[in-house]
């Protein structure tokens, strides 16, 4: 009955004066008390978890707002606190507790700690307000609880804001412009804020993560201790399980990280049969990273199948078909580490076949090892058309790898001849060149990768050391310089990898592309365009808090059905997505085709983790190759060394980013009847949104 | 199909009835048919009938109907013809005027009436009802986590299943997973290729995939087709072949047909042909540009020429409805011919086709090079697109 009493005893008045004064529209015009109103409309507005999304965006706000606050008083000089002081008390003295105190203190600053001015500024606005009071007081009454703060800010946003309960909704955006305060630390607070609500545009990205990092990194050590109090003071009750937002100085951590060694993705190329896989196992061997018993095992079993020169390739190929074949199928991962890094390392099938799972591994890479087999004639098989040591290294730099080690493996089999080697490296050396290496980023080692030669240590064996006095493998994957990685950038991570684990949920492999995660995020994957849940992280099967550009991870995920996910979904920041179409221009580069590539071509598009089928739509222009001039519009057919415009359609649609915002994203290569015939950068993309 | 009656006036004005028999005969009536015709054909009709106490009740009634076209709908899946358009005769049941679906039915013979019956058409009929143009393919293009299985007929390539597993990367200490999805997607394959694949027709089943897929799929398949004494597979095993293809996408299906050892085994096919030629003319695109041409406006003018050796062209262009555009390339056809060229009407069914109808839908080998045309031109020719 206490209902009825409200509804009786409710000032009709004052929802007549409302309506005069704002002119609300009939929808929001409900048959309820304010105070049936606060038992039940307010209390939508408490338990905000059903929208995920507005809670953070407001919660992001409050603690700007109380950053400021704080910071306002904390971030004068002490004698313009005095003066501040003195101020406060006059106008105190004048005005009483009828304006808040907040409202005062912004007056005296806005007006330079003029008493009058402020007073001024004071009086004008609390008439504005006086004419209001009454429905005022009804929002006051909610807001009870809702302390000081929040009366303040309501009174100074009230000119945009309708103070009426069940409008609370408003959009963070307009709050936080209404209010201004003259102090730095509040006004990045109040930007992030903003940028929060923008919708997705790349040149934000940046600003937005700069923003986090100076909130942490200018956040004064009484303000973080105090973030947390102030969140739990606050008057919305969250649940505040995994949504409370940690500001992690990511790059501060990513330091710490490992006793300060940097991770590095290393993928190993070649030939098939070059040795790839075994001279990786004898390092990963000699390492100590597989024990005795395995490598016996492994040893046993191999003789057993009559393939006892196999054994360290078991090491990384595990599975029944490759052991049985000898030959490596997909990229095989693994991690070791060296003096200075943590390496990820890839290594990539050599067979012609397996080009695409080669290419997934590549795209993943940093920096790369080309093996090459020395003994006569293989090498040659390996390096003329047909082989794969030129197709493997022209991927790679096309996949922007830059600093490339080539072993010069299976030495022992020709005696260690210097000339041999000399010749593999001057062949190679030019093709490498025009290829795109870099002189100074390339570096050639003679190795034995069954003999477990020059690997861990320099090679003791005379007929080497007579002519080589230079680094043995590991060190020279120690001396590989880390790249630069976009922490600062949204969050992107390609699908590798999906796949069922213990527990809930289920587990998607990949490699950040950019930005960091945190256990708890809310990601969207694209493009099936689903939010989930970071549960876990594992890095190198360890869990972790988070992890960040460059890492190679395995996330627990819920809230999201296994089968929507598949190779080659992109997992990104809510507010930062990915773009997703059918249909791009890029630019080409053509590399030794035996058919031209006319308009309608069938491709094979790989980009990153996916392959999906394409079709050329269009050739728009042949460009210079230096100049990038356009040189033909809409050629009848593209040949090889053409630098040329395309556009591309595929069937399905995927998500892409251009290469100029995101340099990792954007390149892809192109690939026909088991040739790769372009590789290419997207410049640009039609959204269907 | 079976041609009943002929019955051509010297204007090419005329009738035929014809009788299809597989499906693959709905293709050819589909290629045929056009808006403007008329179609007797029998068909099933719903009608009203009120008794005299005003009692209204509906029955269906088999009757026989001529319909001027207005639109065809053709399902390449299940290989049906809908036709829809006015009643032109008077009839029982049916007002004039009144529209009416017609679903042509195998087994059932249809009068098809034109005004003007040109030389495609006209090929296309014989073509049809010539009983040497079928040798029935089944091919299975695949690789890991991705499978087509096709039915390559004369003039079609139908995807009958597309089977995608996702399968788990192997993992350092962990391939159970990987070996068991793998297994997993096998069973699919098998599943599919037993769902799709009329032994009884099919002469020859092609497994294309990369790398050892297709030897691990028929080990895997022949083991399981033992356990479970599976007849069906078992007696049919020497109709297997396995061949390599780059990938498990459809248009891998193409270097599949190409294969030497397949190309022997089907040689009369119209796919295997039309892969050849298509080959043959971005063979002679790289060695001598200016003797392979594409576009309408590029071919046309080495048709002036009379350059064309051998023309390529979709029969999707002759679908077209608009008359004036139909009749351009009719032209161009009879032209060629004119001209002892070769013309190869490609099925727009078939991965080529689909390729060439991305390449404008015709092209062109020439006898002798000829100057390519000036930019403004091309440009115009770019834009029909």
């Amino acid at each position: 009955m206490s209902r009825h009493r409200n509804v009786r005893g409710y000032n009709y008045d004052e929802d007549f004066e409302e309506d005069d004064l704002y002119g609300q529209s009939v929808e929001d015009d409900y048959c309820i008390s304010p105070s049936t109103a606060a038992q039940f409309i307010y209390s939508r507005r408490d338990k905000p978890s059903a929208f995920a999304e507005p809670l953070q965006e407001e919660y992001a706000y409050e603690d700007a707002e109380e950053h400021a606050n704080f910071t306002s008083n904390h971030q004068l000089a002490e004698v313009d606190q005095a003066r501040l002081q003195s101020c406060l008390d006059h106008m105190k003295e004048l005005l009483g507790d009828s304006v808040p105190e907040q409202v005062m203190v912004e007056a005296v600053l806005n007006s330079k700690f003029d008493v009058q001015k402020a007073l001024d500024i004071v009086l004008t606005e609390n008439s504005k307000q006086n004419m209001k009071t009454k429905n005022e007081e009804a929002v006051t009454t909610v807001k009870a609880s809702k302390g000081k703060t929040r009366d303040s800010q309501s009174t100074r946003i009230e000119s945009e804001v309708v103070p009426k309960v069940t409008k609370m909704t408003v959009s963070g955006k307009k709050r936080s412009t209404g209010f201004e305060v003259p102090c730095v630390g509040a006004e990045e607070n109040g930007q992030y804020a903003i940028i929060s609500q923008k919708g997705p545009s790349s040149g934000d990205a940046s600003i937005t993560s700069g923003a986090i990092e100076m909130v942490s990194k200018s956040a004064l050590p009484s303000q973080t201790t105090l973030m947390p109090e102030e969140q739990s003071t606050a008057p919305t009750p969250i649940k505040k399980s995994s949504k409370t937002k940690q500001q992690i100085d990511v790059k501060a951590e990513l330091e710490k990280r490992q006793g300060g060694k940097q991770l590095l993705n290393l993928v190993v190329i070649g030939h098939v049969d070059a040795g790839k896989s075994t001279l990786m196992g004898h390092l990963l061997y000699l390492l100590g990273n597989v024990n005795k018993r395995t490598m016996h095992k492994y040893e046993q079993e191999s003789k057993k199948a009559g393939k006892a020169s196999f054994a360290y390739a078991w090491v990384l190929d595990e599975t029944g078909e490759e052991r049985e074949r000898g030959v490596t199928m997909d990229v095989g991962m693994t991690k070791f580490e060296t003096k200075t890094k943590v390496i990820t390392l890839m290594d990539a099938p050599g067979h012609k076949d397996f080009i695409p799972n080669m290419i997934t591994g590549a795209a993943k890479a940093d920096v790369a090892i080309l093996v090459v087999d020395a003994s006569r004639g293989e090498f040659e098989a390996g390096f003329e058309t047909g082989g794969q040591t030129r197709e493997h290294g022209l991927l790679v730099r096309s996949l922007g790898v830059t600093q490339l080690s080539v072993a010069v493996n299976k030495m022992d089999q020709v005696n260690w001849q210097q000339e041999r080697f000399q010749e593999i490296t001057s062949k190679l050396g030019q093709f490498l060149r025009q290829a795109g290496f870099k002189e100074s980023d390339v570096a050639y080692i003679p190795t034995s990768g069954l003999g477990g030669e020059n690997l861990v240590t320099r090679c003791q064996t005379s007929e080497l050391t007579e002519w080589y006095k230079g680094k043995c493998l590991l060190e020279q994957i120690d001396s590989f310089k880390p790249p630069q990685r976009s922490v600062d950038k949204p969050f992107r991570l390609c699908v590798s990898d999906v796949f069922k684990d213990q527990g809930s949920g289920f587990c998607v492999t990949g490699k950040i592309e950019a930005g960091y995660v945190k256990v708890g995020d809310r990601l969207l994957a694209m493009p099936p365009n689903e939010t989930c849940t970071a549960k876990g992280i594992a890095l190198h099967d360890e869990p972790v808090d988070w992890a960040a550009a460059g890492d190679h991870v395995s996330l627990t995920l819920t809230g999201m059905d296994i089968i929507k996910i598949n190779v080659g979904c992109v997992f990104c920041d809510l507010k930062e997505p990915i773009k997703v179409c059918t249909r791009f221009r890029a630019r080409v580069l053509i590399f030794n085709i035996d058919l031209p590539i006319t308009k309608g071509f069938p491709v094979l598009l790989h980009y990153q983790t996916v392959s999906e089928p394409a079709t050329i739509r269009r050739l728009l222009s042949v460009l210079h190759k230096s100049t990038g001039e356009v040189t033909k519009k809409k050629p009848k057919l593209l040949t090889k060394g053409q630098n040329a415009l395309i556009e591309l359609q595929t069937q399905r649609p995927i998500a892409l980013e251009l290469y100029k915002d995101f340099k990792e994203l954007g390149r892809f290569m192109l690939r026909y009847s088991g040739s790769t015939i372009a590789a290419g950068v997207i410049t640009e993309v039609w959204c269907p949104l | 199909m079976k041609l009943l009656l002929k019955d051509i006036e010297k204007d090419n004005a005329g009738q035929v009835t014809l009788m299809p028999e597989d499906p693959e005969d709905m293709w050819h009536t589909y290629n045929l048919l056009q808006v403007g015709d008329s179609l007797r054909a029998s068909t099933i009709r719903k009608v009203l009938t009120e008794s005299a106490t005003g009692s209204v009740g509906s029955s269906r009634i088999r009757t026989t109907l001529t319909l001027c076209v207005e639109t065809i709908d053709f399902d390449s899946q299940a290989c049906q013809l809908r036709v829809k358009g006015t009643n032109i005769q008077e009839n029982e049941y049916v007002r004039m005027g009144a529209y009416h679906t017609i679903e042509l039915e195998p087994n059932r013979q249809f009068t098809l009436a034109k005004k003007q019956w040109d030389s495609v058409v006209l090929e296309r009929v014989e073509q049809a009802c010539d009983p040497s143009w079928s040798a029935d393919v089944a091919a299975v293009v695949m690789q890991e986590g991705l499978a087509h299985v096709c039915l390559v007929t004369p003039s079609m390539t139908l995807t009958r299943a597309k089977v995608e597993v996702n399968i788990p990367r192997k993992r350092r200490g962990n391939c159970t997973q990987h070996d068991r999805a793998l297994e997993r997607f096998y069973e699919q394959v098998m599943q599919a290729i037993q769902r799709h694949i009329n032994f009884d027709v099919v002469k020859c089943v092609l497994v294309a995939s990369p790398g050892f897929v297709r030897e691990q799929f028929c080990d895997y398949m022949f083991q399981q087709a033992v356990k479970t004494d599976n007849k069906l597979l078992l007696e049919n095993r020497s109709k297997f072949l396995q061949v390599h293809a780059s990938s498990g996408h459809k248009y891998a299906l193409k270097e599949a047909l190409c294969d030497p050892a397949v190309a022997n085994r089907l040689s009369d096919t119209k796919a295997a042909g039309e892969v050849k030629a298509l080959d043959d003319f971005y063979k002679m695109l790289q060695h001598e540009p200016d003797r392979a041409f594409y576009g309408l406006k590029h071919v046309e003018k080495a048709n002036e020429a009379m350059a064309i050796d051998a023309l390529l062209i979709s029969d999707e262009l002759f679908r077209h409805q608009d008359v004036p555009t139909r009749s351009r390339y009719v032209r161009l056809v009879d032209s060629v011919r004119e001209n002892m060229g070769t013309v190869r009407i490609f099925s727009s069914l078939h991965v080529s086709g689909e390729q060439l109808g991305q390449l404008t839908g015709v092209a062109a080998i020439l006898r002798f090079p000829v100057a390519e045309l000036s930019d403004q031109e091309e440009e115009s020719s770019s834009e029909e697109d």
